[in-house]
Formats: structure tokens, C-alpha cells, sequence
């Protein structure tokens, strides 16, 4: 049964430059930790798959076994688990998180 | 339940050889803390890594029993 949710998350997070696994939505979150990274990327003008957790019993758990990682929101770019709200927090604010976006080669505005 | 501050700190600096952890309590709450977990044992680590070796320290607690931990991490040589 597993394969199959870490199939269905595998299509989403190679299908889409970013992902973000949270809880909401990215017009409404529903929960501080989602809409600190919602808010992130929205100011990097980065445009992201949100996918609501809540909405999906079998992938809010799947998720944290797929990445081995207890907590929601998480965030992916280009396939790869980037973090949860801290670590995208902290990487957005010492710039590593732009670096990284440059580096995968996903747009966002280097306004932000 | 919520958690106090000594068995969270206790918790993270049995899990993680020499850490040196300040614990902020955000709210009052017993649950929304914010940890800043210093530790020559993340040395060429990335922070996802850094990260889950919190979150073993914390025995299954993280995302469970403590609802929302802030976690910072960093070595000596970051400081």
C-alpha cells in the first residue's frame, strides 16, 4: 500500500519544480508553520504545487515516512526535501534559499 | 501533554553528543518552543540531517507530544 502514496508523491515532486506539502492551502493556510513558507515563496515570486495535507489522510502520513520527516509543511524543489518551516525560514533568510532556486534553476524574482 | 523546558533539554543533550541546547518557551504553553542546539556532532552535516538528529533525540516526541518545535542548529565553528 505504501508504494503506492510514495508513487503518487514521487509524480507530484518530479512533475512540479516546487512542491509544498502543508496544511491548507497557499490562499488559505491553516496553520502558522504552512504559511511562513506559503509566505516565503509567495515573496520570492516562486511559483509552487501546494498540496493540502489535510485533505488527504494517506499522504499527510505518507509524506512524513516518504522524507522521514515528522512534521508538516515540508518542501520540495526539484524533487528534493529542501526542509520544513525552520529550515526554509533560516535558508530565506541568509539567502541560501535563492542560491538554491539558482542552482536547481527554478525561477523567482530576485526583487525579494 | 505539554513538556517542560529541563526534560526537552535533557532529552535533546542525551540524544546528541556534546549539544549544547538553549530553549526558549515561545508561548508559555508548553509547546511552542524554539531550540538552538549547538554541537561539534553536525560538523559536514546538511541541516535536514542536523534536523533528524534532533528529532531521534526527541524519541517520536516531534510532531506529536511537542506540537511545534523551532529548531536551530549549528557547530562551534558556526558561532
Amino acid at each position: 500500500m505504501q508504494n503506492v502514496i510514495f508513487e503518487r508523491i514521487e509524480k507530484d515532486i518530479n512533475e512540479n519544480d516546487v512542491v509544498l506539502f502543508m496544511k491548507g492551502t497557499a490562499e488559505f493556510p491553516q496553520c502558522g508553520f504552512s504559511a511562513v513558507v506559503v509566505q516565503i515563496l509567495s515573496q520570492l515570486g516562486v511559483h509552487f504545487k501546494d498540496i493540502n495535507v489535510l485533505e488527504d489522510s494517506e499522504i499527510r502520513q505518507g509524506i512524513k515516512d516518504f522524507s522521514d520527516w515528522p512534521t508538516i509543511p515540508q518542501l520540495y524543489v526539484k524533487g528534493e526535501f529542501v526542509g520544513g518551516a525552520d529550515i526554509a525560514r533560516e535558508m530565506y533568510a541568509n539567502g541560501e534559499l535563492q542560491e538554491f532556486l539558482n542552482e536547481k534553476g527554478v525561477e523567482y524574482s530576485s526583487a525579494a | 501533554m505539554a513538556m517542560d523546558i529541563s526534560t526537552l533539554k535533557a532529552l535533546i543533550q542525551n540524544g546528541i553528543p556534546d549539544a549544547v541546547v538553549e530553549i526558549e518557551d515561545l508561548r508559555g504553553d508548553g509547546e511552542h518552543y524554539a531550540a538552538h542546539v549547538t554541537s561539534p556532532a553536525f560538523e559536514g552535516k546538511t541541516r535536514v540531517q542536523q534536523h533528524k538528529m534532533v528529532h531521534e533525540a526527541l524519541q517520536g516526541k516531534m510532531g506529536t507530544e511537542l506540537h511545534a518545535l523551532a529548531i536551530q542548529t549549528s557547530t562551534p565553528s558556526d558561532k
